[in-house]
């Protein structure tokens, strides 16, 4: 049941997305098809659903293993930015200069800018017991504006007309392509194999029990030794530097730029893609994978199915909403009452499964 | 610095300072029932895009509110059946219900795409709101008048009413007002629907005053400025209002600083206008657990799922 939902989640929101855009007036089918098949049917879509997968995965492995700690980290968009902007600075410091260095050194200031981002929260938790779902996602704003003045003032690109963007990264500073003729660069090699390692730091090392203990027994964890104050530390380290790697990957592979359209929601969205992957590292490749086709299947919907690319929201939402719902069938059992005169009521009722 | 442009601020304020007012109040409600609902920008614009059709197709401003009201209040209850009747996860339920209603408010939209409206105006003489100085008071949407009343009502309902003691009750302690007999769940369905519903008025406030035509995303945010109203307002209604027109003060520097190089306004960049909303909010966060007097008004269960058989 546990694995069976997010799968039945995806074709109930088919389904009932095929159905809602009938009503509404669009060939629902068509729909359906374009949004969550046509990527898959066409092979020259693969890169591109890798390439938006990747990032998801990425997020999502970092904010599982918060979310399995019930610390809740929801800024993963903002240290998503401030990781490519912690990237795209120390590119434009090395815009002159040639060397295989500059990209190893782009990707460690990527790293730590999303974890610097992320220590805002921890730091506010640790000393001040701010709510940490607040103040991560106040940060994620603060960091849109950051990047935002950043690209329209001190780092734009003087030669490129009055396009807020930063200059173009040189090719030593690009991301080198993994499959020759494609988008696919190494960035989403170093994804799957952080995704695995993930998996084995949460199921067999010594992190991910302590991890797991102080969300879902903080009473334990306290007698164990296991302190919370390092847990929220660790957590928001981890998932904001996973998610900064995710930021420099994206903007020194397929964007090669900082421009303002370069948050695309995927911090919000990996917290789908974690959910919907049972907070399970290879779970999550496959969500992230699923969650990549919609966006992709999204944009070739604009023109094969007239439907406007903000739809896609629509049908990421659905799958969410009916993943949380049949949560209910996990933590609970249904059991059939039979409608005995002297029974109150003859609904399913409620009892705990463990 | 002339009286007249002390004026012309003012009211710019208040255009910015009304749709956060409307939808802090209504999700001040919600989180004093203990739901955390992050869907305020989803709701607002379902809510804008209702009260935009019902504009266009009908003419009639105060119905365009009343069904803007009830769209909110309608997809909000997405939320509240995700999260009260199944107990999901506020959270995700939350940001769910935010990229369902950017969609959504996206799909219709697509219809209303270039079609005008007439904006929701004054509903006093014409004399009065053009008045040099009669305009300070009388120039308003009658959304402006409502939003104030509502203020009031709020605050009186939470610190007066049996109801509202209930509700802070609900939010502060679900399982001992569970306890001595009060529905949990049916207090949060009504306060999470009172929240979409005031969402709904404040989306619908930029189509109907402030930008007479549809946009994708015309809200541009401002949920998420509304959550961090509530919060910075440490949870008192009074301290919305204050708090609701700092901040359309700083979006309103935000857009003199944008719009000319001139002003006292361009000593920070717009952006960093833009972002002071929410580093106050952290500031305050941080100043509330720090006195822990003043963090007595943040609902003690807010995001907890109510589970009465455990």
């Amino acid at each position: 049941m546990l694995y069976a939902t997010p799968v039945g989640s995806v074709l109930l929101t088919m389904i009932v997305g095929a159905i809602i855009f009938s009503i509404i007036g669009y060939n629902g089918l068509n729909a359906v098809y374009q949004v969550f098949v046509a990527p898959l049917a066409q092979p020259y879509k693969w890169p591109d659903v890798a390439l938006k997968a990747s990032p998801l995965i990425l997020i999502g492995v970092g904010l599982a293993a918060g979310n399995r700690a019930a610390i809740w980290n929801i800024g993963a968009e903002g240290q998503y930015i401030v990781g490519a902007l912690g990237g795209v600075g120390v590119g434009i410091l090395t815009l002159n200069q040639h060397g295989l260095w500059i990209l190893p050194v782009m990707v460690l200031a990527g790293l730590a800018g999303g974890a610097i981002w992320g220590a805002i929260p921890a730091l506010l938790k640790t000393r001040f017991n701010v709510n940490e779902t607040l103040s991560s996602l106040m940060m994620t704003y603060v960091a849109i504006h950051l990047m935002n003045y950043l690209v329209t003032g001190p780092w734009k690109n003087r030669k490129g007309f009055s396009y807020p963007q930063t200059p173009p990264l040189t090719d030593d500073q690009l991301m080198p392509t993994l499959i020759p003729g494609t988008t696919v660069h190494w960035g989403i090699l170093i994804t799957l194999l952080i995704a695995v390692g993930m998996w084995l730091v949460m199921t067999r090392s010594l992190f991910g029990f302590q991890v797991r203990v102080v969300g879902s027994a903080p009473n334990a964890a306290r007698h164990g030794g296991f302190s919370q104050r390092q847990t929220v530390w660790l957590v928001f380290l981890l998932s904001g530097a996973l998610a900064g790697l995710a930021g420099i990957f994206e903007v020194t592979g397929p964007y090669g730029q900082m421009t303002l359209g370069f948050p695309q929601n995927y911090g919000f969205t990996a917290i789908i893609v974690a959910f919907l992957g049972r907070l399970n590292p290879l779970g999550i490749i496959l969500a992230g994978i699923v969650m990549a086709i919609t966006y992709v299947g999204g944009d070739m919907a604009q023109s094969a199915a007239q439907l406007p690319n903000a739809s896609k929201g629509i049908f990421q939402a659905m799958v969410l909403f009916f993943l949380l719902a049949s949560d209910i069938l996990i933590r609970y059992r249904v059991r059939v009452v039979s409608s005995a005169p002297v029974a109150p009521a003859a609904s399913p009722v409620r009892s705990a499964a463990e | 610095m002339s009286i007249e442009y002390i004026i012309a601020v003012f009211i710019t304020v208040v255009g910015a300072s009304t749709p956060i007012l409307l939808a802090g109040l209504g999700e001040l409600v919600t989180e004093k029932s203990g739901v955390l609902n992050l869907g305020v920008e989803g709701m607002m614009l379902v809510g804008a895009i209702a009260g935009f059709a019902t504009m266009d197709l009908t003419g009639s401003p105060w119905l365009a509110v009343v069904v803007a009201a009830a769209a909110g209040a309608a997809v909000s209850m997405i939320f509240a059946v995700l999260t009260l009747s199944l107990s999901a996860n506020q959270v995700a339920t939350g940001l769910a219900l935010t990229i369902f209603g950017t969609g959504l408010s996206t799909l219709i939209g697509q219809g209303f795409t270039g079609h005008g409206i007439p904006t929701f105006g004054t509903f006093f003489p014409e004399a009065l709101a053009n008045d040099r100085f009669g305009r300070v008071l009388f120039s308003y949407s009658p959304l402006v008048y409502f939003s104030f009343i509502m203020v009031g009502l709020v605050a009186w309902f939470l610190a007066r009413t049996r109801p509202g003691l209930i509700l802070r009750a609900v939010g502060d302690n679900d399982l001992s007002a569970h306890s001595i007999g009060y529905s949990v769940i049916g207090v949060r369905y009504a306060a999470v629907a009172f929240g979409g519903a005031m969402a709904g008025i404040g989306g619908a406030y930029f189509p109907l005053v402030l930008t007479p035509q549809w946009s994708e995303g015309l809200t541009g945010g401002r949920g998420w400025i509304a959550i961090a109203l509530v919060v910075f307002s440490g949870w008192r209604p009074v301290w919305i209002l204050a708090g609701a027109y700092f901040f359309g003060l700083l979006g309103t520097f935000e857009l003199y600083a944008k719009a000319s190089g001139a002003s006292w306004t361009s000593i920070l960049p717009s952006e960093a206008w833009a972002a002071l909303p929410y580093l106050a909010t952290v500031l305050v966060l941080a100043a509330i657990s720090v006195s822990k007097s003043a963090g007595g008004n943040a609902p003690a269960s807010l995001g907890k799922p109510f589970v009465p058989s455990t």
